[in-house]
Parts: structure tokens; sequence; C-alpha cells
């Protein structure tokens, strides 16, 4: 019980802390590697909010599934954008 | 309470829940349709892309995140607590989160006027245009959301504490407006 809310609060200040952490580095680091940066900082916050706050950890496997279903489709639209920009 | 046509508790929670990920996942896609038009912006105009996005104000969306990610936390605690069956801490937990939403609005709101006053909101023709034409509609419809959600939260909070279900599942819709804006984020005010 105490340890859950414990755990929430540690994702919470990771969450923070990630947050200072782009913020930073938008203004060290640019192009490719700020891309890399923001974009690798907010996948990894989006993954904390899925698999803790949303109670990922705990779902049996095909709610999972159902809940980065849409994230596979999303993958397919950008990537056809992509592929359909630099190769014009 | 189990209803028709489920035979047990842990199903019908389970239909519920994979329902509410379902819902979830055609906001992921429309938000999708955003993010889309901003990648093909940014790679056919990448210099103009990142000056646009370096006339935002970062401190405040990095304000707002911070709003949006700690009343997240206060809505996985309600989780939590209706769970223990702890109803008074969920109610409160869900109005603490939809105040924080509400926070968030003002805050935009702020955002939105300073920008006007800056002649930033709606400039001349060109990229910038079209970079601020998208700012627009993809933070308003992300406002909409939160207006929405903080709205779930406080009916949830006065009305049906108990109803741990209905109480997850509205957490979850408020977790991925959350999600949304942490991708917002870095590519509207973050491009560099």
């Amino acid at each position: 019980m105490e340890q859950a809310r414990k755990r929430l609060a540690t994702v919470w200040l990771a969450l923070l802390a990630l947050l200072a952490l782009t913020v930073a580095g938008s203004f060290t680091v640019t192009g490719a590697a700020s891309a890399v940066v923001s974009f690798g900082v907010a996948a990894a916050k989006v993954a904390l909010i899925f698999w803790f706050f949303m109670q990922l950890r705990t779902e049996k496997g095909l709610i999972r599934v159902f809940a980065v279903g849409a994230i596979a489709w999303l993958a397919i639209l950008l990537t056809l954008v992509t592929i359909d920009k630099v190769t014009r | 309470m189990v209803d028709q046509p489920y035979s047990t508790v842990l199903q019908q929670r389970e239909a519920a829940t994979m329902g509410m990920f379902v819902f979830l996942g055609t906001e992921i896609m429309l938000f999708g349709g955003m993010f889309a038009v901003a990648l093909g912006l940014r790679l056919t105009h990448p210099r103009e892309f990142v000056d646009s996005s370096m006339q935002l104000h970062v401190w405040i969306g990095a304000i707002n995140t911070a709003v949006l990610l700690t009343s997240s936390a206060a809505v996985a605690l309600a989780v939590h607590a209706v769970r223990a069956r702890q109803f008074r801490a969920t109610s409160v937990l869900f109005v603490i989160a939809a105040v924080l939403g509400v926070v968030f609005l003002g805050i935009k709101a702020f955002e939105y006027a300073t920008e006007y006053r800056e002649g930033l909101l709606l400039p001349p023709v060109g990229v910038q245009r079209l970079f601020m034409d998208l700012y627009l509609v993809s933070t308003g419809l992300h406002a909409l959301h939160v207006t929405v959600g903080a709205g779930l939260l406080a009916a949830v909070a006065a009305f049906a504490p108990q109803r741990a279900t209905l109480v997850e599942n509205t957490g979850l819709f408020w977790h991925l407006v959350d999600a949304i804006w942490v991708f917002l984020y870095p590519v509207l005010y973050l491009a560099r």
C-alpha cells in the first residue's frame, strides 16, 4: 500500500527530472542530436506514464497490445510521410 | 455489480479497460495527424521550422508540462485510493487533478494572449504562419481535451468516486491527454 504510493511519487519525480533534462538539452544541443534528445526523453516519459500511471504493469498481455496498438499505426503514418518527403 | 453480458466482475472490468484503450487509440490517431503535419513541415522547411519554434515561450511550456505531469500523478494516486476503497481520498485527488487542469488552461490562455500581443499568434504568410497555425490548432485541440478531462474528473469526484471502473477509465483518459502534451511540447517548443 505505502510502497505503491512511494513508487508513484518516484515516477512523478523521474518525470520532472526528465522534463528538466529535455529543457536543458534544448539550450545545449542542436540539429539531429537535439531531435534525438527531445524525442528520446518524450518517449521515456510516455513509457513511464503508460507503465506506471496507466497501470500497464499489472494488466494482461491483450490489454497491453490494445494500449500500444495505435502506436504501430502511427509509426506507419509517420514513416510514409518521411519517405515521401525525403525522396521527392 | 455485474451487468449483462458479463459473468464476472473481472471480465467486465477487463472489457471496460480494453474499450477505453480502443477509444484512446482513436485519440492517438487524431493527434497523430497533427504530428504528421509537424513532421512534414519540419522536413520541408527545417530551418524556418526551428526559427519559428524558437519564438515560442519555452519556460511557459515547461511550467505547463510540470503542471500536467503533477495532475497525472494525482490521478494515479486516486486510482490507487479507489482500489483501497478510500473514496474520500479518491474524490480529493480527482479535484486536485481537475484544478491543476484548470491551472494549465489559465497558463495556456495567458500564453496565447502574450503571443497575440507580440504579434506572434497570427504572423503574415510564410512558413512561420504555417507553423503558428499548426501550433494553434494542435494546442487548441489539446486544450479542448483538457477542458473535457477536467470536467469529467470533477463530475466523477462529485458523483461517483466509489465506482472503481469509472475512476480508472477517467484516469486513463487524463493520462493520455498528459502523454499527448509530453510529445506536443518538444515537437512545437523544442525544435533546435
